[in-house]
């Protein structure tokens, strides 16, 4: 497995480098903020959302900045990267049919432009966080398991909506409204705890609101996450990897037919 | 042996299943009017080429030629059938085409160099080469849209036949551009035949074929007619499209 994925990387490092420079200038190009733009529209968001429920939950919730930030942060980071990996086959239809290429690369590179998004606005929360006087400590390094699982289960979800987007161009709408159901169910601007436990547990079925849990314990209350909590995090991204990749070795000989 | 087919079939899905949306499909699904048709592209081709081999392929339109130049150059998957492909492919397919017109000339090069398979060395190496061949300099950093077509061409080219390809396959096209670049081109890709890759040209014209190629395969509506030396595969070509043109 090591050794296959090892010469794999050294037949397509360089291809695979090439398309995330396209993917990731090709997002800031024709703004005049550019890069500040793609930070500027989730802030606007933030600021929004904090001035207008911070009347109807910031009482309860301590450092209510950080605590929708965390979420609107992972909940972005899951939209942006399954959206752009749902067009990632078919916007690169040109290069397929012209060129042997693996086609799971042009997903990866998307969700590779996505990561690097996600890691600045990370920065930026961090900022947020310190202005808000939330205590910093070691155990922050933990954060870093949350971002592989969820990096996976995007990648995950994205192969399943990438080889669904070949078939059925549709899927970009329901696909939309389904995103819309995932924030307002991620309890990203209210708490869960006024809940009954039963329901709360159900919560934990949603993976982005999980991810967001797992953020918020460690940075808001400074405590090392339950090991169900790890768990339903690894759960996730391994179920939507297993499917995404049934999913393109089952399909992907076809997509040519389609483009 | 650097190509080798056995009993390669392609088949083709046909039908309005292209712009079906998923609403569409489950109620003809439930209905039971989902239905797609099928044919075979091509079916049971066999044929080994040694390195060096020039074929030449030749059919009517519809005979399936372009399918399995796509087969061969990895770009679709044979339905059935084995396939043995050893060696770098340049497949040169409706040159120009699956280029990004935001990017410049620079980064569309390394990206097509990337995904032909070659590594980054080669192409710091290659790139002048690659610039001034399809005499491009000035336009380098332009992005790529706004290049007169011509330009598109020759750059298209010029990256996949600077390079060392092993194999080359050549839909309809031994020369591309205009003019200079014209005599250009074909002398370069009389050079790389000539330095023993493996070549396979689709052709209309049977006088070229007959002089270029050692080799010929005939297809006729996805079948193999005949595969074999030149003159003996042309000649009952010929014979057959006299047949049938009467």
């Amino acid at each position: 497995m090591i050794s296959f994925l090892s010469t794999r990387w050294k037949k397509y490092n360089f291809v695979f480098e090439e398309l995330v420079k396209r993917d990731f200038k090709k997002r800031y190009k024709r703004t005049i903020l550019g890069m500040g733009w793609s930070m500027l529209g989730p802030l606007l968001h933030l600021f929004v959302m904090v001035l207008v429920f911070s009347h109807f939950f910031g009482r309860d919730i301590p450092h209510f900045i950080v605590y929708v930030f965390a979420g609107l942060k992972i909940y972005s980071f899951f939209s942006e990267s399954t959206n752009q990996g749902m067009a990632s086959l078919m916007s690169n239809s040109g290069i397929m049919t012209k060129v042997k290429v693996p086609k799971y690369l042009f997903l990866l590179s998307e969700n590779v432009a996505s990561l690097i998004n996600f890691a600045l606005m990370l920065i930026i929360f961090f900022i947020f966080a310190a202005i808000d006087g939330v205590p910093f400590h070691p155990r922050f390094i933990l954060l870093i398991y949350p971002i592989v699982t969820i990096t996976l289960f995007n990648i995950g979800v994205g192969l399943v909506l990438s080889a669904l987007f070949v078939f059925f161009k549709d899927i970009k709408y329901l696909y939309g409204i389904f995103t819309l159901l995932v924030m307002w169910l991620s309890a990203i601007f209210y708490s869960v705890d006024t809940f009954s436990l039963r329901t709360q547990r159900l919560f934990l079925v949603n993976p982005i609101f999980t991810h967001i849990h797992y953020f918020r314990l460690v940075v808001i209350h400074g405590v090392i996450p339950a090991w169900h909590i790890h768990l339903a995090c690894a759960i996730s991204a391994v179920v939507a990897l297993l499917v995404g990749a049934l999913f393109y070795k089952k399909f992907n000989s076809r997509f040519i037919y389609y483009m | 042996m650097t190509i080798k087919l056995e009993n390669i079939g392609i088949r083709y899905i046909v039908g309005d299943f292209r712009n079906l949306g998923i609403k569409d499909f489950v109620i003809q699904k439930v209905k039971k009017q989902y239905n797609v048709k099928e044919f075979w592209a091509v079916n049971d081709i066999s044929f080994e080429l040694e390195s060096g081999d020039f074929l030449g392929i030749v059919g009517n339109n519809g005979a399936g030629k372009s399918t399995l130049l796509k087969a061969i150059a990895g770009i679709m998957t044979p339905t059935k059938g084995r396939m043995e492909v050893n060696g770098a492919v340049a497949a040169l397919l409706e040159l120009g085409a699956g280029f990004d017109g935001e990017m410049t000339v620079r980064e569309n090069t390394f990206l097509r160099g990337a995904l032909m398979g070659y590594t980054r060395g080669f192409m710091n190496e290659t790139y002048p080469e690659i610039i001034s061949f399809a005499e491009l300099e000035e336009f380098e950093d332009r992005p790529f849209k706004q290049l007169s077509s011509g330009m598109k061409t020759r750059l298209a080219f010029s990256i996949a036949c600077l390079v060392r390809p092993e194999i080359l396959i050549l839909d309809e096209v031994l020369s591309v551009g205009d003019g200079a670049f014209k005599a250009k081109s074909e002398a370069r890709m009389k050079e790389i035949i000539a330095n023993g890759a493996t070549t396979i040209f689709v052709s209309h014209a049977i006088n070229q074929t007959r002089e270029l190629c050692n080799k010929v395969l005939w297809l006729h509506k996805g079948k193999q007619m005949a595969f074999g030396d030149t003159d003996k595969v042309i000649n009952e070509y010929e014979n057959f499209l006299k047949k049938h043109s009467k």
